[in-house]
């Protein structure tokens, strides 16, 4: 019995709104505040395990991406313009609107870009530099595609280790709330911000983020892309034979997730109110790797939902000084009796007709 | 004997929460139940649990810190409840491992600050994750009491954030002082890429100019580096350079000492007080001797007078670690000490309630810590003065007070 | 740039090379038999290392590094046999994936074993401060011990593959694993052999090198990522090249600190290796015949 993906969607909405009124009822409104990380986590996750899963590209430098939403935003929306405020560009640019002022905690006048206005710069930067690295470096294969995105990852975490406008190895902190609506009469803001008192609004905000861009990417998998990109995961010469143009719809999933992760991490910085370098580094993404290998390479709903538990507990600090090790034994203990990702268990169970799809990744 | 239900009682308690500290601690937990046995029910009804929260950064990247930390606040929370507890009530201590990440701290710090409902916060470990939480704590009043060195912490000051270990600018100006006695004008600085180093870096930046210091080249290096005689060689080549400043807590600060020397180049190397552990002389050997730092006493707990106010709490704080985990006490486990002993005075004062810990925490005076001598105020919420380091030096493999050329 | 900064530059370069080969030569063992990578050849540089120190309170020095060297041996036949024999077909990715696993298990097992402080061996010869003098460069004769090991490690693989019957079975495994079973070839065995020999490098890479780098329970995973980057570049498989490509990537380390500041340095280092990746796809000495003819 197969459920269509309509009624999933609808099951997971069900589930999130009855997770906060739960929650509510019984006075533990404070898991909210992982669930909404977890949930920006589970973009990246969702982002990735299309491009792993379906166009059979690894990433080990997804963080990148992350860090690259995050930080550019986060430096645009705290770096003071005050002394440059009588430039022509500043002037320029708080004319079109771009800017924000306001006061910090120290009572001091703070000029930046407004977050609206970052956010798009940062996703646009996430793209540009998605597609121009995509073109070459999807052309390698195997262990020299991994090592060329691990490079980039890398090269990421160290330009923000090095540069004194990403706060170096503090990090940035102080980044102000994401105002998407102002209050209008009796109705509160929407803002990502990591206030409790937004939390219910903040986590609505997440998920609703989270399930459209899940909608999307469901969609991509059946769309004329997807089916290109099933059969280039085949084999690239037979799909490149009959017409597909392979290395052109890579580039295209790989820009996509790269702008899931970047936009994951703008709204994730705004809720958290700072970014550090962790968020860049190499083990982050191989994280997000062995997140999409845990949930099932081809089985969106299964990345989505080991992402999300797996995060969340970490988040919780749950397995304390172990939380790496636990990790790590989840992961062996997946690839070892259920390679194609933790859901495909129930097939072992329960036997049914739908074939699980077999990770071929031959070619990666 | 105490009765199976005391002892259930207790063990209930203490057994809530997130991970307790009181691991294997049955035993104790009896001793406890024994001794309220013997005053009876009601002062065991009476007796309030103190939640405190510490997220230290026990694994990952910045581990040399937080392990010595999460370990001497354990150690010092179970002492506490063993003496019987704060007039009566028992600690709990919450220790969360954040892996030194930024968005880990600030889970942890909302978790502890709502779902735990803890009194105050120790930690985190680094300047970078402290800065993130510093408006959390604010926000939501809980007193934070961060173990990370950079002075942006407590300045400019926020009512509930305060720090233990020595402001950056003392550490800077005291090498500035040895420097000018030594009559050094020309200086390199280098420093590891950690938060320490980079507020490190500024401090010396900002100061040099009052001493008629001039920083002739800056670098950082990274803090897994392996080797760095490049660096060294470029540093040399600069031949002005009449001393070298390296601000940095990571092991990699041996590695440069020994660079240094093996060039053959006999500049007067100075350390920052991230240099405090005896581990780390061990690493760099021969190329450790004559290095000169500012640290606070702890390292020196045994040549200080009879009367020196540190003195009786160092040795018996650098005896109990060494016993407990069979290791030497470093500067950094020292800053969790302070950490957990200043809540420890206020506790007493002002008992279970966040905003009277807060007042009692600022007016704390004179009380003797493994850092130094806290006296806080309003205005400063570090509370030690330029007084709590002293310039040593690295003789024969040890840490001696250093006496001047 | 004088000459004598250039070749202290050089030598700091060749330092950094050495370190980042014999890494490298473990990672080449296991891809040559196996057809994997494996991202835990860190941590076994770091079990060398850590269990090295560790013994020396109880036995001279050489003989410690011995020990050492065969019980990290010992470990890669338990990872092997635990978590890689028994998989019917694996895939690359569910290979990259487990490594990457071990990689972390063992890393976290050095954690409560070893406790987070660094450790290291001590010098071989002389101490932290003894160096040779080669005009007015100073070398440590640490350094000459690393570039001895690798020149010793190198030299001998390629004899052992070349001439020796079992070093020839590796070789037809990874060629074609089922053509080397129709041949007879106990694959399996072969596999497990290829895991000894590589932790068994990787040991003594961590304890050559420890008097230098010292060693703590995390520091496997930067020599893991550097190793890596070295065997890709100079194409994987080939130790020879992973030597080449080792010393060039020093060596750029080295210069590039004359021209931007230290924390740069392996941003650029990166940088020239992604570009030299697409300029060259199968690294520096590989050729994309050869890369064709294998299935991964």
């Amino acid at each position: 019995m197969k459920v269509s993906k309509t009624n999933k969607i609808l099951c997971l909405c069900a589930l999130v709104i009855l997770t906060q009124v739960t929650t509510t009822l019984t006075g533990t409104q404070y898991y909210l505040t992982q669930l909404t990380m977890a949930a920006y986590y589970g973009l990246v996750v969702i982002g990735l395990g299309v491009l792993m899963g379906y166009a059979g590209q690894i990433s080990i430098g997804h963080a990148g991406f992350f860090a690259i939403g995050g930080y550019i935003s986060a430096a645009m929306t705290t770096h003071n313009l005050v002394q440059l405020q009588d430039t022509p560009i500043i002037s320029f640019c708080s004319q079109m609107g771009l800017l924000m002022e306001r006061q910090d905690i120290y009572g001091d006048q703070l000029l930046t870009f407004a977050p609206w206005a970052a956010c798009v710069t940062a996703l646009l930067l996430a793209a540009l530099i998605a597609f121009f690295l995509g073109i070459p470096v999807l052309k390698l294969k195997g262990h020299y595609l991994a090592m060329a995105t691990l490079g980039f990852g890398t090269i990421i975490y160290r330009l923000v280790l090095a540069t004194p406008l990403f706060g170096e190895a503090d990090g940035i902190s102080e980044v102000p709330a994401f105002t998407l609506l102002p209050a209008i009469g009796s109705l509160p803001p929407i803002m990502v911000s990591g206030d409790f008192g937004l939390r219910v609004i903040n986590y609505y905000l997440a998920w609703g983020v989270l399930i459209i861009g899940m909608i999307l990417l469901l969609n991509l998998i059946d769309s004329r892309v997807g089916r290109a990109l099933r059969s280039l995961h085949s084999s690239e010469e037979a799909a490149e034979a009959s017409g597909v143009h392979t290395s052109g719809c890579k580039v295209y999933v790989f820009v996509i997730s790269a702008v899931y992760a970047a936009l994951a991490g703008v709204l994730l910085t705004h809720y958290n109110a700072g970014i550090g370098p962790s968020e860049a580094s190499v083990m982050k993404s191989v994280r997000y790797v062995a997140l999409v290998a845990v949930g099932g390479m081809t089985n969106l709903w299964g990345t989505l939902i080991v992402g999300i538990s797996l995060t969340f507990l970490s988040l919780r600090g749950v397995f304390g000084s172990y939380d790496d090790a636990v990790f790590a034994a989840i992961l062996i203990g997946v690839m070892l009796f259920s390679p194609a990702g933790i859901l495909s268990l129930r097939g072992c169970l329960l036997p049914s007709k739908q074939e699980i799809a077999p990770a071929k990744e031959e070619n990666l | 004997m105490p009765s199976v239900g005391e002892e259930y009682c207790f063990k209930q308690l203490h057994v809530e929460g997130g991970e307790v500290v009181r691991k294997g601690y049955i035993r104790k937990v009896l001793l406890a139940g024994l001794s309220v046995a013997v005053f009876g029910f009601a002062g065991a009804a009476q007796a309030e649990v103190i939640k405190i929260g510490a997220i230290f950064a026990e694994t990952g990247g910045a581990a040399f810190l937080g392990g010595p930390e999460a370990r001497t606040a354990r150690m010092l929370v179970e002492q506490i409840n063993q003496a019987g507890g704060i007039n009566g009530d028992t600690l709990e201590l919450i220790v969360k491992d954040s892996g030194g990440s930024p968005e880990k701290a600030i889970s942890f710090a909302k978790q502890l600050i709502e779902e735990d409902k803890v009194l105050a916060i120790i930690g985190p470990s680094t300047s970078g994750e402290s800065m993130k939480i510093k408006r959390i704590a604010e926000d939501h009043q809980t007193v934070l009491i961060s173990c990370a060195a950079a002075e942006l912490i407590v300045n400019p000051v926020a009512s509930y954030v305060f720090k233990t270990p020595q402001k950056d600018s003392f550490a800077a100006r005291k090498i500035f002082q040895t420097m000018q006695d030594k009559g050094i004008r020309k200086i390199a600085v280098v420093v590891g890429n950690t938060g320490f180093g980079k507020t490190g870096k500024q401090q010396l930046k900002k100061i040099a100019p009052e001493y008629g210091v001039e920083i002739l080249a800056e670098e950082t290096y990274d803090k897994k580096a392996t080797d760095l005689s490049a660096l060294v060689a470029k540093l040399k080549s600069i031949e002005a350079i009449e001393a070298v400043v390296n601000w940095s807590i990571v092991p990699a600060q041996s590695i440069i000492a020994k660079n240094i020397r093996q060039t053959g180049w006999d500049v007067p190397l100075f350390q920052s007080h991230g240099f405090g552990n005896i581990g780390y002389v061990q690493a760099a050997g021969e190329a450790a001797e004559g290095i000169i730092f500012p640290c606070g006493r702890l390292l020196v707990a045994d040549t200080l007078a009879e009367n020196n106010p540190q003195k009786a709490l160092l040795v018996e704080y650098i005896r109990a670690y060494q016993k407990r985990f069979n290791e030497d006490a470093s500067g950094f486990g020292g800053y969790a000490y302070d950490a957990v002993n200043i809540l420890h005075e206020a506790i007493k004062v002002a008992g279970n309630d966040r905003k009277k810990v807060r007042d009692a925490i600022e007016a704390i005076q004179n009380l003797p810590g493994a850092s130094g001598v806290f006296s806080f105020s309003p205005e400063d919420h570090n509370g030690l003065s330029l007084d709590s380091f002293v310039m040593l030096t690295v003789k024969n493999g040890q840490f001696v007070l250093y006496q001047g050329q | 740039m004088t000459v004598d900064l250039f070749f202290q530059y050089l030598f700091a370069g060749v330092t950094y090379g050495s370190i980042y080969a014999i890494v490298a030569i473990g990672f080449n063992i296991i891809y040559n038999s196996t057809g994997i990578i494996n991202f835990a050849q860190g941590e076994f540089v770091m079990l060398g290392g850590m269990i090295s120190i560790s013994l020396l309170q109880f036995m001279p020095l050489p003989l410690a590094i011995i020990v050492a060297v065969l019980a990290t041996m010992l470990v890669g036949a338990l990872v092997e046999i635990l978590f890689i024999r028994w998989l019917e077909r694996p895939s690359v990715m569910q290979m990259i994936i487990i490594t990457i696993g071990v990689s972390i298990l063992l890393r976290e097992v050095a954690l409560h074993i070893w406790g987070e402080s660094i450790r290291s061996l001590p010098y071989f010869y002389g101490n932290e401060i003894t160096t040779f003098s080669l005009g007015s460069v100073h070398i440590s004769p640490q350094v000459l011990w690393v570039i001895a090991a690798c020149g010793f490690m190198v030299c001998g693989l390629s004899l052992f593959f070349k001439f020796t019957p079992t070093g020839r079975e590796m070789r037809a495994c990874s060629v074609n694993r089922t053509a080397a079973i129709l041949c007879g070839i106990n694959t399996r065995n072969m596999v497990t052999f290829s895991f000894m020999l590589s932790a068994g490098i990787g040991a003594m890479a961590g304890c050559v090198m420890s008097p230098i780098t010292y060693t703590q329970y995390d520091c496997g995973t930067g020599l893991a990522i550097k190793g890596f980057t070295v065997a890709i570049l100079g194409g994987l498989g080939n130790s020879m090249a992973a030597v080449a490509a080792g010393l060039l990537l020093g060596i750029i380390e080295a210069f590039s600190v004359s021209v931007v500041p230290l924390a740069f340095q392996d941003a650029i280092a990166i940088t020239i290796l992604l570009i030299i990746l697409f300029i060259k796809p199968h690294g520096l000495f590989g050729s994309s015949e050869a890369a064709r003819l294998r299935d991964f």
